[in-house]
């Protein structure tokens, strides 16, 4: 790729890190909610963490990303603490919301992650307005703004990448193509075979990559936000992946054809960055476990942490509907 | 001198602009045009492009876009083209904007400018008086200035605010009224109603266009030895209900007057809460006047059929006078 520099080994083992922390911690959170101590729904992004990890990879530290809800690794790389997330899960007065809001609906923009919500796509045009900010300040940053297949059929998807390119904003459209919306597949939720092919009515790149391969999506969106900070504009970058569990976790997924998910399965990202890792002497069995250790103490240490933390206090329920 | 309440809107609008670099405005055709109604006339000259930016026709691009401003400490002002069509704006507003702060503890610094109202014959859709979408919402802060002075003072006030505030302009006193704004930096706190006269009969609770009809109406009754005492809500979100109070203790007989839809109109919020708080101030029913169940519509006869007016809103306070 052009203008892209490869990874050095430091990076590797640090993209490494993130693919199986975000991986342990939604097995957790599965465990957590089979046990009944998760308040709400659980939402994971198991098979699509490349798309998380390999794009936060591809941003300087001062660049903000607006993620959706199978971006957890990307969150982490912002600075989202395992803490955190696991007492957000448990509704406790220590998650990042306070108890304002639920599992993976939360934001912190000191951290450069703008707060997700529900309604699929509303992040877009949000993530245009930061990135208008950073273009009227002459600051040289980017905006990684994820999205799926689905969130791609709604106005505020068009209305954004639209408005992003006419205004020529450094923003990164990131898409997580995995096959399904809730219950509704890819064929029932547009007429084209890629996402990326919309780029061109709007005039940016459109680029369509595999999505359970890391370092390729490292690639892409490094490319495309070199071109962002270059101040040529937006681009969208799509990773063909599968959702490998279902929307939630209350959903058994049983509409997905299972060959389908067995063929996904043999594609895993962390599996196949692994191999790659230990393929290329980046990664053998006793450096894998020291990090592998401290991702389960990690673990256990959130777990510890929320369980442990006090619900939000009732005396607070109607403080800061506005700011003062 | 006297300005119009157009001219007081861009002047705050101006004012504020070379106050604070931060402020910066977007939407349809505000720029190079200078805005529908041109209120926005000659400030791409005064500020340039990247401060009074020309947007696509796409209202919830530019709302949140706008939200995405505010988040990272910009003062950005959208201009809805009519309040409309903010409408197709609602999702950014209702749910990205208003409920952020309360989730997540980050201020959303946002004014949506919304021309609103009826009496300009302009059918369904240019028309509409949709604050009470918003009333419900929790976390937006409500505006709808009647004169000059409070159109400047609250939009000053609402640039500085550090939450979303909706500030609906009336289109219809756009170049209908005028009146003296002090020169100075004076400011309209968001969330205080004025008495815009005092009287001691009846108190007629309004906003907007109607207070013009309102104060109208108090002059038609006053040979009749009916004294209207009618109070300007000016911010509707937050409601100013010790105004409110106050005059209510005072007369005793309330009405309230609005130009949107009598059916989940704010009006029927205001009676509820002073049905529940004030009850043993009452020596009547609680009255409202308002628009009836159905769209805006067009022709000039049934648009005037459709608008609450000096006259009804005189005969209403006649009966409530006397009961």
């Amino acid at each position: 790729m052009m203008g892209v520099q490869q990874p050095a080994q430091a990076e590797l083992l640090n993209i490494y890190y993130y693919l199986k922390l975000t991986r342990g911690l939604e097995q957790r959170v599965i465990t957590l909610y089979r046990q009944g101590k998760i308040v709400g729904g659980v939402y994971l992004g198991t098979g699509e963490e490349a798309i998380a990890v390999g794009s936060a990879a591809a941003l300087e530290p001062n660049d903000v990303i607006a993620p959706t809800h199978r971006d957890l690794g990307a969150n982490l790389m912002k600075g989202i603490t395992p803490k955190e997330y696991m007492a957000q899960y448990l509704a406790k007065q220590t998650g990042i919301t306070r108890g304002r809001d639920g599992n993976v609906h939360f934001g912190d923009i000191r951290r450069g992650i703008i707060g997700f919500i529900s309604p699929m796509a509303d992040l877009l045009p949000v993530a245009a307005g930061v990135a208008l900010t950073f273009k009227l300040r002459r600051e040289r940053r980017v905006v990684a703004a994820f999205f799926g297949d689905g969130a791609s059929s709604r106005g505020d998807f068009h209305e954004a990448l639209n408005f992003a390119a006419v205004l020529k904003l450094p923003v990164v459209f990131i898409c997580h193509n995995n096959q399904y919306a809730y219950s509704t597949p890819l064929s029932r939720q547009m007429a084209i075979e890629h996402v990326a092919d919309r780029a061109k009515a709007y005039g940016m790149p459109g680029i369509t990559v595999d999505g359970n391969d890391v370092l390729a999506v490292r690639d892409a969106v490094a490319e495309a936000v070199a071109r962002a900070r270059a101040g040529d504009g937006p681009s969208l970058v799509e990773g063909k992946t599968m959702r490998m569990r279902g929307h939630a976790e209350h959903d058994d997924a049983s509409y997905v054809p299972p060959a389908l998910l067995e063929e996904w399965r043999a594609r895993d990202p962390i599996d196949r960055f692994t191999a790659y890792l230990r393929d290329q002497k980046v990664l053998d069995d006793a450096s894998a476990k020291a990090i592998d250790d401290r991702i389960a103490k990690e673990i256990e240490e959130a777990v510890l942490f929320a369980e442990s933390s006090p619900l939000p206090d009732t005396k607070d329920l109607l403080e800061g509907v506005y700011a003062a | 001198m006297e300005i119009t309440y157009l001219e007081a809107i861009r002047q705050a609008l101006w004012e504020e602009m070379e106050r604070d670099k931060r402020v910066f405005m977007l939407g349809e055709d505000i720029g190079v045009y200078g805005g529908a109604f041109k209120v926005t006339k000659g400030l791409l000259e005064k500020f340039g492009p990247e401060r009074v930016i020309d947007t696509p026709l796409s209202e919830s691009a530019f709302v949140g876009a706008a939200i995405g401003a505010a988040l990272m400490g910009m003062r950005p002002v959208v201009e809805m083209q009519f309040s409309d069509f903010i409408a197709c704006a609602f999702d950014q507003i209702v749910n990205m904007a208003a409920k952020h702060h309360y989730r997540i503890g980050e201020p959303i610094p946002l004014v949506i400018r919304a021309p609103y109202g009826g009496g300009i014959h302009a059918g369904p859709f240019h028309s509409q008086c949709p604050e009470a979408w918003f009333f419900h919402v929790a976390g937006l802060k409500l505006v709808a200035p009647s004169t000059p002075a409070d159109a400047k003072g609250l939009l000053k006030a609402a640039i500085r605010d550090p939450n979303p505030v909706i500030y609906f302009e009336h289109k219809y006193l756009y170049r209908h009224i005028k009146g003296e704004v002090p020169d100075s930096d004076t400011i309209v706190p968001i969330g205080q109603a004025e008495v815009k006269r005092p009287g001691s009969t009846v108190s007629v609770i309004t906003y907007g266009a109607m207070l013009q009809h309102s104060l109208a109406a108090a002059e038609r009754l006053l040979s009749e030895g009916i004294d209207l005492e009618v109070v300007d809500l000016r911010t509707l979100q937050p409601l100013d209900m010790a105004t409110i109070a106050s005059s209510v203790k005072k007369t005793g007989r309330v009405m309230v007057v609005h130009e949107a839809p009598k059916t989940g109109g704010i009006g029927g919020e205001i009676a509820a809460r002073i049905a529940e708080e004030l009850f043993q101030y009452l020596d009547a029913p609680i009255v409202r006047v308002a628009a009836p169940h159905t769209p805006v519509p067009f022709s000039p006869v049934l648009e005037e059929a459709y608008l609450p007016n000096p006259d009804t809103i005189a005969g209403k306070a006649r009966e409530l006078a006397g009961f």
